[in-house]
């Protein structure tokens, strides 16, 4: 019997030929990530340790995201434990606002993660950098003051699911459906502890972009890592990105699967999940009609280059609802850059839209966005729990970032094809 | 070690927005966060909760973000331990990491009602009703983690783990 890709990374990481799943092994960690909310906690816990460094300054990243630009004073406080700590152990790795951005969309851009990695961040979106054929998980600031002092961390082999997309994708339909699709399917707990393992054809049509919205959200399925085999885009992607080797590491063909999954992709529709769980899935020609206060589009599921494209096609030339507030974050500096420099900004701004400096923001109900009482959002972001964006009556919905464009201009969530 | 307490009952998926909302993540002062803990699923329990008393939940508790200041909230709510159906990964991996005891027992989940009395021996894993009689038997904890709880979490773990190497 071979082995899933998931549990070949963790092997190479234990220093093991082999390992099945349900066995607790201690492995290696090439990257440890915390961000302005976890890593307080965590440098609190280090600090017991009474070490006087790290386990490898290169590989300790430092994200002040969440609650920056400061949104108040205790966050500023927060913010401040991080930047000191990074000067005091000379963390390489620390990216002050202004040169930050959203840290999954930051770290795969910034080259620091890479193929056949094992990643712990204390951040339950760490397992977007599947989309790099990584092994990336979520975990607690306890966890990650432990990987920050020794750069080890202790696992669970998981089990995994391989979810198969076959058929061509259909125009409208991007990588945010997909895994709504599938998490409506499976429920939020349907890969609870597992691998999710995405593969086929539609997979291999879909952009890097689109891969990483869809490894994002596999913690909203309760999956311990979302993974996707490494091909020539993951290779043009990593390429001029990456300062240090990589390893490629694919699934044998006799793995050993807890359940197989298919799709046939070709009679999808843009699929809307509706409060309060991210199952709670319908295709948006059923969503239609539900009018809306607020949209959100970016964030680290969908707040790259290929979404703002998306939301720029339909807002370009068109306005904005007058009864709806839209703001757009760019993921990164660097895509801020490029939006800019591509017209986007223009766009957004034009259309009525406000466009932020890269921040996690409303998607955690943090700040620059929050709903009031009865206030309904449609948001491209991952999560629509009770109060996630704000007062615990307000509700958020979750699309692509083209139903979220459309939506903005009509007042009401709306199929893209209404509009174009 | 055995405890005993009323129960506060609560139904599945609890996510950990539900635990603790993000808003109030600006500090990870275990009192403050006391204060909001499990607002937006009940926003009496900050004021009802005593001290040992359980909280019993369906199935997937804590599923949603990485946050430790979930466990931290409901272990300065003074909750002695939280039963459920079954737990998100990360929530379960940070309340063993921080010392918070967490059981799994989808039976004596079914069978406990709101304010029933229970005894729990978390060495066995055995809950009792004390309203009915009944006992349950929890799933027990693999041997590795059973040392990281003996330890009450796991930096301390950690830190014997270093002393002994002559860190």
């Amino acid at each position: 019997m071979g082995m899933t890709v998931s549990q070949k990374i963790l092997a190479a990481h234990a220093g093991r030929e082999k390992v099945e799943a349900g066995e607790l092994i201690n492995c290696k960690l090439d990257v440890v990530l915390g961000n302005d909310i976890t890593a307080p906690p965590a440098i609190s816990e280090f600090k017991r340790l009474g070490l006087k460094q790290v386990f490898d300054r290169d590989r300790v990243v430092l994200v002040p995201d969440h609650f920056t630009p400061n949104k108040d004073i205790k966050a500023a406080e927060q913010a401040k434990i991080l930047r000191n700590f990074a000067r005091q152990y000379d963390i390489n790795n620390y990216f002050e606002v202004g040169q930050m951005g959203i840290e999954h969309c930051l770290l795969p851009e910034q080259g620091l993660v890479l193929p056949g990695d094992l990643i712990i961040g204390a951040d339950s979106h760490t397992c977007t950098y599947g989309a790099l054929g990584a092994f990336a998980t979520g975990v607690g600031s306890t966890d990650m003051a432990a990987g920050m002092a020794t750069g080890e961390g202790w696992f669970k082999v998981p089990e995994t699911i391989k979810f198969v997309y076959y058929g061509a994708l259909p125009r409208w339909v991007s990588g945010k459906d997909l895994i709504l699709h599938t998490i409506g399917d499976v429920g939020v707990d349907g890969a609870r502890y597992m691998s999710m393992e995405f593969t086929g054809e539609a997979i291999s049509a879909l952009s890097m972009d689109g891969r990483f919205t869809m490894a994002n959200m596999a913690i909203e399925a309760g999956g311990k890592n979302g993974i996707f085999e490494v091909d020539d885009k993951t290779i043009e992607y990593v390429q001029g990105r990456a300062k240090r080797p990589y390893r490629i590491f694919t699934s044998d063909p006799d793995a050993p699967y807890a359940q197989i999954r298919e799709y046939d992709v070709s009679k999808l529709e843009p699929v809307v999940a509706f409060p309060h769980l991210p199952e709670n899935t319908k295709p948006v020609s059923e969503a239609a009609d539900v009018s809306i206060d607020q949209v959100v589009i970016g964030s680290c599921t969908n707040g790259r280059m290929e979404d703002l494209q998306a939301a720029a096609r339909l807002l370009k030339g068109r306005k904005v609802h007058p009864e709806l507030r839209v703001i757009i974050f760019p993921g990164t500096r660097q895509i801020y850059l490029d939006a800019l420099r591509q017209g986007l900004i223009e766009i957004f701004v034009e259309a009525g839209a406000v466009v932020s400096t890269p921040t996690c923001g409303p998607c955690l109900g943090g700040h620059m966005g929050i709903l009031a009482k009865g206030e309904r959002a449609l948001a491209t972001t991952n999560r629509n729990f009770v109060g996630r964006m704000g007062h615990p009556e307000s509700e958020v919905y979750l699309s692509s970032p083209a139903v979220a464009a459309a939506s903005a201009i009509k007042g009401r969530i709306t199929p893209p094809w209404e509009i174009d | 070690m055995k405890l005993k307490g009323k129960v506060h009952k609560f139904g599945k998926d609890i996510d950990t927005d539900a635990i603790i909302p993000a808003r109030y993540l600006n500090t990870f002062d275990p009192q403050e966060l006391a204060r909001h803990c499990m607002e937006d699923a009940d926003p009496e329990f900050p004021n009802k909760v005593q001290a040992g008393d359980i909280i019993v939940a369906d199935k997937n508790f804590g599923c949603g973000s990485s946050r430790e200041h979930a466990p931290i909230a409901i272990q300065g709510a003074r909750v002695a331990c939280v039963i459920a159906k079954s737990f998100a990964r990360i929530f379960y991996r940070n309340a063993i990491n921080t010392g918070l005891p967490i059981l799994e027992c989808p039976e004596a989940v079914d069978a406990i009602e709101a304010g029933d009395e229970v005894e729990v021996d978390l060495e066995s894993g055995t809950i009792t009703n004390l309203r009915t009689g009944q006992m349950y038997q929890a799933a027990p904890f693999p041997d590795f983690m059973q040392g990281i709880m003996a330890q009450g979490g796991l930096m301390n773990y950690l830190k014997e783990k270093l002393s002994s190497q002559g860190n």
